[in-house]
């Protein structure tokens, strides 16, 4: 499984990229394989408040719906627009057109996540 | 938690990647190379499905059409040698306590295909049915079975076969000879499409499921997991034991009072709450739902509603691969909305518009 050295991750499986004041955030390969066939996507509103560990997003395959779980606190800033009418981005693209939404993070530092190669240590061989 | 039974075919699926998951007290394939795939395989060329969970009873014995009798609720007297239907062993207050596949391989020789779930139960209530005359035998993994599903699926098959024999037709069954090994074909599946289920013993079973899938292979068969199996049998509306049907549901409540002839002479567990039901009617009913595409799927216990008042539950929902939305079973109570009008389920504290609709999401084939 493809685990990007330049991302911070969840033990729950979303990955997270900081880019000044903003945080991107998606689920990692390892999840979009273990979901399969993603078929809908439901996204946090911009301007909503979460916080870390906050159940903010659901992606529903074929099989069952899942919860996605915001990494850090702080505001939603946008939701990926694609992901309507394509929501099989998150299959093929998992980090990168296939991103779920963006949040301006409370803290400058996310604190509890993992850098890449302890969360590839987490997954299944 | 006690271990989990393997199948026979277990090392195919092993080398062919499968993704293994627990059910009904098995490790099986949920999927192989992916789920959307499988089922669009099994709708436009063919899928094989291992289905050596579901149990395979033999009522062997002068007394067996006698004891079926009394025991489930489509008449067996009706069937044929060679033919198989649909039928149900109901409590007394006509709940299912399981749905299977009858059939009449000879006068005095039945086979019952039955749910995983709900194999060991079902043999101990035909165990209180045994005679002189009549055994009841066929343990949990003691078989295999595989489905062989799609319109490929005759063409596919047929190369396996010694010159001249012949195919069953629907719900019917013939023994012969498969890949060299001896099976009982039955023309029937649980996907909507064509296609046949094989029912051999353990040691055949990984060869004929090796044999089917080189000889598909050209026709893009694809092995196919529990996953597609339950998004291609609720696009054809077939109930799924557990959730559709119950101890706490009845074949009426279910719509497939069909299955039931009430001017059979033979009592049968369940039978007068049948009769009351056919007659009078009863305060729940499944229906079919039609979603939209864009829109959540809806999915098994999630509550369904027209206008403030909750009417029912899900009890089964898919987003249906073929038809681009989502589609679902729901028990709601009587009197029910009709075909065509517009009701809501609700999923993470929203409401969703959907359709009733007739239960068949596809076409008969």
């Amino acid at each position: 499984m493809n685990t990007p050295n330049d991302l911070l991750y969840a033990k729950s499986h979303e990955w997270l990229r900081l880019d000044k004041d903003t945080a991107t955030v998606g689920v990692t390969d390892h999840a979009q394989s273990e979901l399969s066939d993603v078929v809908y996507v439901e996204l946090p509103k911009p301007g909503r408040k979460v916080t870390a560990g906050e159940v903010v997003a659901t992606v529903e395959s074929v099989k069952a719906a899942s919860d996605i779980y915001a990494p850090v606190g702080g505001e939603v800033t946008q939701a990926n627009p694609a992901l309507s009418s394509d929501p099989g981005l998150v299959n093929r693209e998992p980090y990168g057109q296939g991103w779920l939404f963006r949040i301006k993070p409370d803290q400058p530092k996310p604190s509890g996540l993992l850098l890449a190669s302890d969360y590839a240590a987490t997954l299944p061989h | 938690m006690p271990s989990l039974a393997e199948s026979p075919i277990a090392s195919c699926h092993l080398a062919l990647g499968a993704r293994m998951i627990p059910f009904a007290g098995w490790n099986l394939p949920v999927e192989y190379r992916g789920l959307l795939a499988e089922h669009n395989a099994t709708r436009h060329a063919a899928g094989l499905f291992d289905i050596s969970h579901m149990g395979q009873i033999r009522a062997e014995g002068n007394g067996a059409l006698s004891a079926l009798e009394s025991i489930l609720a489509n008449d067996p007297a009706k069937l044929r040698d060679g033919e198989g239907h649909y039928t149900f062993l109901l409590n007394d207050q006509g709940g299912v306590i399981d749905d299977l596949f009858l059939y009449r391989l000879n006068a005095d020789n039945f086979l019952l295909v039955v749910n995983a779930a709900r194999h060991t139960e079902d043999l101990q209530i035909l165990a209180a049915f045994k005679k002189k005359d009549v055994s009841f035998t066929g343990n949990p993994g003691s078989t295999a079975g595989m489905a062989l599903q799609g319109p490929k699926a005759y063409e596919i098959l047929t190369r396996l076969l010694p010159a001249h024999t012949i195919l069953p037709l629907r719900n019917r069954i013939t023994e012969m000879q498969l890949a060299g090994h001896k099976a009982w074909v039955a023309a029937t599946g649980y996907t909507g499409e064509n296609g046949f289920e094989i029912f051999t013993d353990l040691l055949a079973g990984p060869i004929i499921w090796n044999a089917i899938l080189e000889a598909g292979k050209s026709d893009g068969l694809l092995p196919c997991g529990l996953g597609s199996r339950d998004s291609l049998r609720l696009e054809a509306g077939f109930p799924l034991h557990g959730q559709d049907l119950s101890t706490e549901i009845t074949p009426i409540e279910a719509g497939l009072g069909f299955f039931i002839d009430m001017k059979r002479a033979r009592p049968f567990p369940g039978r007068s709450i049948l009769e009351q039901q056919k007659k009078g009617g009863t305060t729940r009913t499944c229906v079919g739902l039609k979603g939209q595409p864009g829109q959540p799927p809806p999915r098994h216990d999630y509550p369904v509603f027209q206008g403030d008042k909750k009417i029912g539950v899900v009890t089964s929902g898919v987003p249906s691969p073929t038809l681009g939305h989502g589609i679902a079973l729901a028990l709601i109570t009587t009197p029910a909305p009709t075909c065509g009008q517009d009701i809501e389920f609700e999923v993470r504290g929203r409401r969703v518009p959907v359709k009733v609709s007739p239960r068949r999401f596809i076409p008969k084939k």
